[in-house]
């Protein structure tokens, strides 16, 4: 289907829920990991799942993006449940999704144009030139148009992040997951991954969703947060609202975390 | 589909700390598991290969993919393949004159060389060169695209994995194994010549047209049919161990190291059967 047929198919949407998760479970065995999760991923914000390890973040991220089938529950994506889509329906509305892997995730066999360029040439009936101008214009705008020629494994962990959005993007896609994006990063470049998340959001009008456990990171980004605790949620909310009324094991994790007192304060404070 | 595409999560992982205690199999569920094993795998195989060629016919056809795995799998083992087809050749003809000589056949020499290495030693022994260099290539190549995410990144981009890594690789096997055996074969051939005709003394009259008088049309096609057959099965085997890799570096060179072994077991036995099934008899 060409691009522009699916732009044509897009209407814009007012629900200001982008995504709906209603008692999704998951098990593998006799291991019981998502036990009836209900989350609203908000509209062009960013949203935010943090949790210990082990809360079965990774495996809600599966589900979602549709590596995995849940065994009972919805993914209400604009309405339609994306946990019961199959066949060519569910590659089309895996299209409109994108994804940033924990450790970015490039073809190294590609350079980092054909990375960015992989989508549109797999999905999209564009000529080269457009495909060029396109990938070029999205390099660009992230900062990174002067790597198009190297190799993923010559640019650094923040360039390779910066790499795998543009990629996840230049579809224009409407959903953008993050898998655990500052994880093994030094503070400096944890710093601008949460700018390009924020910066992505801003420029491609994405709903992003963050799968992370960094509490220094989710406070600077989250405009909506969801705390897991071993398969069930159990604390949603605006980071403010969730560090005001912290109790149990959420107030357990921050205090762990390590999240500085100031922080904490200037959120409470906003 | 997209399913049996994921890779295989571990329970215990996502379980963090809150798994109860493992208890070890039972002596009988260990033998009872090792017993079952291998048709659990063979199982595994046989899906891939529906997916494989359930995917193989539907659009989009990557035409670029299979020619950049036929140059992989095809023209790289040029070499590997020429140059143990030389020797496999040179030494044939060395024994088989020297142990023709004993009841003063010799002269057969050439028709025995042409036609084993027509229906068995060019297809066997070009598969398991093919196996060694390009099939475990294959093998740490998709596993370490399966253990750094970049399948599950295919699949996010709408992506089918099995169409886009494993369908050009089992093609190009199909084609490129036949042709890299009369490669062999030919090789082969100058090998066993060289040695029979310039070291042995052998007439090489007698020696090509014993040649030409033994071998006909059937048995080259013997051997090209089983170098498809085993060239289909050394792709699958190979990339079925990468695309279920798992455990990191360490996962994939295990990985390799099954593909390996796995590949050389299947073509032998593979050999067996599809001999018995083209001459009719010996099943």
């Amino acid at each position: 289907m060409s691009r522009k047929k699916q732009s044509e198919e897009r209407e814009p949407n007012d629900d200001p829920v982008h995504i709906r998760i209603r008692n999704l479970h998951k098990s593998y065995g006799n291991h019981h990991v998502l036990k009836g999760i209900d989350i609203d991923v908000l509209r062009g914000k960013t949203n935010v799942v943090i949790g210990p390890s082990g809360s079965g973040k990774s495996v809600l991220m599966r589900q979602i993006i549709r590596l995995e089938k849940p065994d009972e529950g919805e993914i209400l994506v604009d309405g339609r449940d994306y946990a019961q889509l199959r066949g060519m329906e569910l590659e089309r509305t895996r299209r409109s999704m994108g994804m940033v892997f924990q450790a970015s995730a490039l073809f190294d066999s590609m350079t980092v144009f054909d990375n960015v360029a992989f989508p549109l040439r797999e999905h999209s009936t564009l000529s080269k030139k457009e495909i060029r101008d396109r990938v070029m214009d999205r390099l660009q705008s992230l900062g990174i148009g002067h790597a198009a020629t190297k190799w993923p494994a010559e640019l650094s962990g923040g360039m390779q992040r910066r790499v795998a959005v543009a990629r996840a993007t230049v579809l224009e896609t409407e959903i953008l997951i993050y898998d655990e994006p500052t994880t093994g990063l030094d503070p400096m470049t944890v710093k601008t991954v949460d700018e390009l998340i924020a910066e992505t959001e801003e420029k491609f009008g994405v709903t992003s969703l963050v799968i992370s456990h960094d509490m220094a990171s989710v406070f600077r980004i989250a405009d909506r947060l969801t705390f897991l605790h071993f398969g069930t949620v159990i604390a949603s909310g605006s980071p403010a609202e969730l560090l005001e009324n912290a109790t149990g094991p959420f107030m357990e994790y921050v205090e762990a975390a390590g999240v500085r007192e100031d922080l904490i304060a200037s959120r409470r404070g906003s | 589909m997209a399913d049996a595409t994921a890779a295989p999560v571990d329970p215990d992982r996502e379980q963090g700390g809150k798994k109860e205690e493992p208890k070890g199999p039972g002596f009988l569920e260990r033998g009872l598991e090792t017993l079952l094993s291998p048709f659990a795998e063979l199982g595994v195989l046989a899906r891939m290969l529906f997916d494989t060629l359930f995917w193989a016919v539907r659009p989009p056809y990557r035409f670029r993919l299979l020619i950049e795995a036929a140059e992989f799998i095809g023209v790289g083992s040029i070499f590997i393949v020429g140059l143990t087809g030389f020797f496999t050749g040179a030494v044939l003809g060395l024994q088989l004159v020297d142990g023709f000589r004993q009841f003063g056949a010799q002269s057969q020499t050439g028709a025995v060389v042409a036609m084993a290495m027509a229906r068995e030693i060019g297809p066997v022994f070009s598969a398991l060169m093919v196996s060694s260099r390009a099939g475990s290539a294959m093998t740490t190549e998709i596993g370490s695209m399966r253990v750094s995410d970049q399948i599950n990144a295919l699949m996010t981009m709408a992506v089918n994995p099995i169409q886009y890594l494993i369908v050009p690789r089992v093609l190009a096997g199909i084609v490129m194994v036949p042709i890299l055996t009369m490669l062999f074969n030919i090789i082969g051939m100058f090998g066993a010549y060289l040695l029979s005709v310039y070291v042995m003394g052998i007439d090489p009259g007698v020696f090509v047209g014993r040649a030409q008088w033994i071998v006909d049309v059937p048995d080259v096609v013997q051997g090209l049919i089983k170098a498809s057959i085993f060239g289909a099965t050394i792709c699958l085997i190979a990339c079925r161990q990468g695309f279920y890799a798992s455990g990191g570096a360490a996962g994939v060179g295990r990985a390799t190291n099954r593909a390996v072994v796995h590949s050389a077991v299947a073509i032998l036995a593979l050999d067996y059967v599809v001999t018995a099934v083209v001459l009719g008899q010996g099943l």
